[in-house]
């Protein structure tokens, strides 16, 4: 296990499993679709309109796990100055920053037809929208600063502060009044006796794991990518890049 | 199965907009975040070969090269 902690073999690990979960997300979103859109009927309040929250809610939910991911990551890179956390933190943060996206756009399309508005500038909804703002900080604060420990490091501290918008995401529904509903999942008891009927609770999951893979698969690519430009020096890389040219013909 | 009909599927009981719009919107997120990380790897590699060109560049066809590029 120790042994991928070295950015080389990291390298060639991700890049034989990129492929496989690819792989696994596509039918993960597949299956999931084809329950959540044709096999789930519809609610009794909402209509159709609920069909909506197969994507918001995973999206909700990865935009505050990768948050997560991400100033943990920060954290260990901080402390134990491990090259590849930085550069997992760092990978992270645009996939983060796409799905609070995600959510902010996907709950105000639901929204509309259910509150009969848009927007509320209540708790949830400003809350996941700082939550945007600190992806796009720490992205910002990264590509303002060229050398990269120091970028790193920078990226973690404003991580490490702007954690405390989880919680408040998470209980913003229990602690204020609040349009947006309470959670329907919430805890893995409520899994195993849900509040909401298998036929719509499946799809949920299914689609709540296509895009725990998703970010997985996709984090991958962009370490790897990471990986090629923080290590240019090292003889490996350099390799990679000889080789590339080979194949390609201009390098003689 | 519910729907009676594709056109049923595609109304979406009436709130196609929202919807369809909501899971277009998350489409374009999806694809967006695979092509921009695979774009960025193959750009990392891009820049790297072209580092190393131009590094060789001089001892091969002299300064001319380095300087046109």
């Amino acid at each position: 296990m120790y042994k991928y902690a070295s950015p080389k073999n990291f390298y060639a690990l991700a890049g034989r499993l990129i492929p496989w979960l690819g792989t696994i997300t596509l039918l993960l979103f597949v299956f999931g679709l084809y329950l959540g859109l044709y096999v789930a009927p519809p609610d009794y309040q909402q209509g159709d309109s609920y069909r909506i929250m197969f994507i918001h809610v995973p999206a909700a939910w990865m935009s505050m796990f990768i948050y997560v991911m991400m100033a943990g990551a920060g954290l260990v890179g901080l402390v134990w100055n491990i090259k590849l956390a930085d550069m997992l933190a760092t990978a992270s943060a645009p996939i983060g920053a796409s799905l609070t996206l995600m959510a902010l756009v996907t709950g105000s399309l639901w929204g509309k037809p259910t509150w009969g508005t848009y927007w509320v500038w209540d708790a949830r909804l400003t809350s996941e929208l700082l939550l945007f703002f600190l992806y796009m900080g720490f992205m910002a604060l990264q590509a303002a600063i060229d050398d990269p420990r120091r970028s790193a490091r920078a990226g973690a501290v404003l991580a490490l502060v702007g954690v405390v918008d989880i919680p408040i995401i998470h209980f913003s529904v229990v602690w204020w009044n609040t349009l947006h509903q309470p959670a329907s999942i919430g805890s893995l008891g409520r899994i195993v006796s849900p509040t909401i009927y298998p036929s719509m609770l499946h799809p949920l999951l299914i689609m709540s794991i296509a895009f725990f893979v998703f970010y997985f698969t996709v984090v991958l690519i962009r370490m790897r990518g990471e990986i090629l430009a923080r290590e240019r020096h090292t003889g490996w890389v350099t390799q990679i890049v000889r080789s590339g040219m080979e194949t390609q013909g201009k390098f003689p | 199965m519910i729907w009676h009909s594709w056109h049923a599927f595609f109304a979406m009981g009436g709130y196609a907009d929202y919807v369809w719009g909501a899971y277009g919107f998350a489409t374009l997120v999806l694809f967006w975040n695979v092509v921009s990380a695979v774009r960025k790897r193959k750009a990392v590699l891009k820049m790297l070969r072209e580092l190393a060109l131009a590094e060789q560049a001089p001892k091969e066809t002299g300064a001319q090269r380095y300087v046109s590029e």
